[in-house]
């Protein structure tokens, strides 16, 4: 284990780790839109940032990402001072002037006293942030059918040439992960829509509700080498199977 | 060419080759670096060969013409050398090269009107060495550019070429390699001014194999050409110093990553690695050591940030070229996740130097800082623009008024911008300052990769900024928000204040954005991307005050913000700014003062550009 400080109070963590996923752990709260304990750190919205020194460095302060900087023995962490304040809340303003009509874009500016930009604001008043949770997620269920594209101000979240993508199984991670609510996906009984294409369901053996996405659940069956035939029943029904079966047990 | 196997043999090639070289009692040298050849120098150097021909001189081996890499004198191209005398031609031209070949080759005559004529003194200079852009100048670096063929590796045999390097693999282990390195003080010429050495070590030192070398050859900056021109005129320098690095970390496998915007660097360097790796001088088992090492060629798209270390590797690597967070370092961790030393197209050029000189006489040039000598491509408002090597520690003076003959048409100087488009702008009271990389970087630019741009008092330093942060808000990579968002915001607010539309606070506003993209950005882009910005509102903030408050543009750039008039004592009635005015705004007669009509005026300043008399007022 690795041992140092936060805000003066020792904390432990694994090698490896980073020193947003200890902070948080611990119930330091440090904002960070662009995280998601789930998938690669990215570090593209700055939010986390947080000051660090060591006795060993002879003074020497600096700041970084906590998403993305891996914790040492000995480190010393602060995640409030005047100046965080004063980075964090300009990067929300900027968010904002981006992203003026997105409710938690919106609710993370009035955290610091932003009711409207003081910038100018992105004349398409997009909802998408770029925090790309969405393309990290994809990449980690196996499908990478997101991507970026585009430099700079005109850099976009989408599809390849913004086709409906053939990589995409249907899943709905994406939309799920997505903390502004910006990609569009919507589904009925049959089937889930979503970048332009649908995805039939497959049902549950046992009451017929629909679960997963024929196509999400082939992609799922290659990944594990399981069958197609595991995933036929839904979660709700494989709890209550195991329940019964397990009650059975104890009686 | 049979391969070479040895140090000793070697040392009989290169003797063949200056044998070769030195039978030449006449070499004509015609510079065909990119720049002279898009001033037509390949015709001028087939000109100047069928006149030798036709002469009867073309098949003796006495007389000699060969095509160098760039001379840096560019803005006087096509440029010939006349050897041995060093009589130096500018604005050469085919059809004087009969008069070249039977005046200057033939009687050793000299041609008085294609010398340099010396835009202070006026008087024309016969010899390279005695006009003050060469003379002042410590070539180190370009050591053979211009000296030599590049696509012939005999030439470059001739000058010294890979001599360090069978000095290394032969007498040398690695630590020691290190050891020099760092005791020539050597700094990574790419920009950071990381020291070279301890690089090296750090990356040595991690026990994860295969380690690589990759030289960063992307050369973004607007207006930059010191890497183009060492790939373009010295590649087996860079070659060699690259070995050397290979060695000293254990690394057997190399990447040049080129822009492909530069075609005739990618011609060369793959010719010279064909030629050394037919030497033997790639590859394995090189000069029988038992050193293993070739070098691949990656082209880049382009992409600015490419030339940011951890994008640049995921670009060769074949991925998206973003940066990463380098909390891990990439001599750690770099191109696949594997330890890479990464070092600039003209650090590596240093690194023969250093061996067939000594560490010590390296770090006697220069500063005890910042040792050694450093390329600047000085372009923008002065009269001699090129490619100048000098030492560091030099002032800007030196350079821009020494080596650069001072402001184009006598203009009085307003300020340099130090190091690429994310440098900043240095005012008059700075021209004192030595050129290093601490003390630029103290003064709010940097050093950068050595681009100098030079502005004179009709440079508007809001519409400067404004400039830059344009091309740096396109080559953002858009990964993080504050370069991606921030950049551009910075540009919606000087836009505003160019357009007049400036508000009370902006400035401050400015201040505080700007602060926060430096510190809170992923990479060296953003982090330097607002230093035009807060360089020109640090040091020219009265500039700034008149768009806002007075709105006017004092340098008359701004076209919403200036009124272009004739001054009636000063015109002498020339004609000269009517005929340069593109919308017919300007009338009078012949001899008579002239009045723009300020309906049709659309402010481009072509008439005050052109007027000899500085009649045209702006306001």
């Amino acid at each position: 284990m690795i041992t140092f400080w936060i805000n003066g109070k020792k904390v432990e963590g694994h090698p490896g780790e980073m020193v947003l996923a200890v902070a948080q752990r611990h119930g330091f709260e440090i904002p960070a839109h662009c995280h998601h304990g789930g998938v690669e750190p990215f570090g593209s919205c700055r939010l986390c940032v947080v000051e660090i020194t060591h006795k060993d460095w002879k003074g020497w302060k600096g700041q970084v990402t906590s998403c993305l900087y891996p914790i040492e023995e000995g480190l010393e962490v602060t995640t409030e001072s005047a100046e965080l304040l004063q980075v964090r809340k300009v990067l929300a303003d900027l968010l904002l002037a981006r992203c003026p009509d997105a409710p938690e874009v919106q609710k993370l500016a009035a955290q610091y006293g932003i009711a409207k930009s003081s910038y100018s604001e992105h004349p398409d008043r997009p909802l998408c942030t770029l925090c790309t949770l969405c393309v990290r997620a994809c990449e980690a269920i196996g499908a990478s059918a997101l991507g970026t594209a585009g430099r700079g101000p005109a850099r976009k979240v989408g599809t390849p040439f913004d086709l409906p993508p053939e990589a995409c199984v249907g899943c709905g991670t994406c939309a799920r992960i997505c903390p502004t609510h910006a990609i569009d996906c919507t589904e009925d009984e049959r089937v889930r829509t979503i970048w332009k294409r649908e995805f039939s369901f497959v049902r549950c053996d046992v009451c017929g509700r629909p679960t997963l996405t024929e196509a999400y659940r082939a992609l799922l069956s290659e990944r594990s080498g399981l069958s197609v035939e595991y995933f036929k029943r839904c979660d709700q029904c494989k709890r209550d199977e195991q329940a019964k079966a397990f009650s059975q047990i104890v009686r | 060419m049979t391969p070479i196997r040895s140090g000793a043999e070697l040392e009989q090639a290169r003797a063949a080759a200056r044998q070769k070289s030195q039978a030449h009692e006449v070499e004509i040298l015609v510079c065909a670096g990119t720049g002279c050849l898009a001033h037509g120098s390949a015709k001028v150097a087939d000109a100047i060969r069928q006149e030798m021909k036709q002469a009867g001189l073309g098949g003796d081996v006495r007389y000699f013409t060969k095509t160098t890499g760039c001379h840096g004198f560019c803005e006087k191209g096509p440029l010939v050398v006349v050897q041995p005398a060093g009589t130096f031609y500018v604005k050469v031209k085919p059809i004087d090269a009969a008069a070249i070949v039977e005046r200057t080759v033939k009687k050793g005559e000299v041609i008085d009107k294609l010398l340099y004529r010396d835009p202070n003194t006026k008087k024309r200079v016969a010899s390279y060495h005695d006009i003050d852009f060469y003379a002042k100048q410590q070539r180190l670096a370009l050591r053979n550019i211009g000296r030599i063929d590049p696509a012939d590796l005999d030439d470059a045999l001739s000058v010294g070429a890979y001599g360090a390097l069978a000095k290394v693999l032969a007498s040398m282990t690695a630590e020691q390699v290190i050891a020099e390195v760092e005791q020539s003080g050597l700094r990574g010429r790419g920009g950071g001014g990381f020291p070279t050495g301890r690089k090296w070590r750090t990356c040595r030192r991690v026990n994860v194999t295969p380690r690589y070398v990759i030289c960063n050859s992307d050369e973004g900056d607007p207006g930059a050409f010191m890497d183009r021109s060492v790939d373009e005129g010295d590649p087996h320098s860079v070659l060699e110093g690259m070995l050397i690095c290979a060695y000293a970390v254990d690394a057997h496998q190399g990447f040049i990553y080129v822009r492909d915007e530069y075609p005739l660097a990618i011609k060369h360097l793959r010719l010279a690695i064909d030629q050394a790796r037919q030497a033997g001088l790639l590859g394995q088992n090189i000069l029988g050591s038992g050193f293993d090492f070739d070098v691949e060629i990656s082209r880049g798209g382009g992409a600015f940030v490419c030339g940011e270390s951890s994008a640049l590797m995921k670009s060769v690597a074949g991925e998206v070229g973003e940066p990463r967070a380098k909390y891990v370092h990439s001599v750690a961790k770099g191109l696949y996740d594997h330890p890479t030393v990464l070092n600039n197209v003209e650090t590596f050029a240093c690194v023969p130097w250093i061996f067939a000189h000594g560490a010590a006489a390296f770090a006697a040039i220069g500063t005890k800082k910042s040792p050694g000598t450093k390329v600047f491509s000085l372009v923008g408002k002065v009269k001699n623009t090129g490619l100048v090597e000098v030492p560091m520690g030099v002032s800007l003076r030196e350079v821009i008024f020494g080596v650069g003959g001072g402001i184009l048409d006598d203009r009085p100087y307003k300020a340099v911008q130090t190091g690429g488009p994310s440098g900043g702008c240095l005012p008059a009271a700075m021209l004192d300052e030595p050129v290093d990389f601490d003390s630029l970087t103290e003064k709010g630019s940097m050093m950068g990769s050595g681009g100098m741009i030079v502005m004179d008092d009709r440079t508007c330093m809001v519409d400067v900024a404004r400039y830059f942060l344009k091309f740096l808000s396109d080559e953002s990579c858009g990964k993080c928000l504050p370069c991606r968002e921030g950049v551009k915001q910075l540009l919606v607010i000087l836009q505003d204040i160019c357009d007049g539309h400036g508000k009370p606070g902006d400035i401050e506003r400015i201040e505080v954005l700007g602060s926060v993209v430096s510190k809170a950005s992923l990479c060296g882009l953003g982090k330097s991307a607002p230093n035009p910005v807060l360089s020109t509102v640090r040091f020219f903030r009265d500039e700034y005050e008149a768009h806002i408050r007075d709105h006017k543009c004092p340098a008359g750039v701004c076209r919403k913000l200036t009124r272009f008039d004739i001054s009636a004592e000063k015109c002498t009635g020339c004609m000269v700014c009517a005929r340069a005015c593109p919308t017919q705004a300007i009338v009078g007669e012949k001899k008579q003062a002239h009045t723009i009509s300020q309906d049709k005026c659309t402010q481009c300043g072509a008439c005050r550009t052109v007027c000899k008399f500085d009649a045209v007022l702006t306001a």
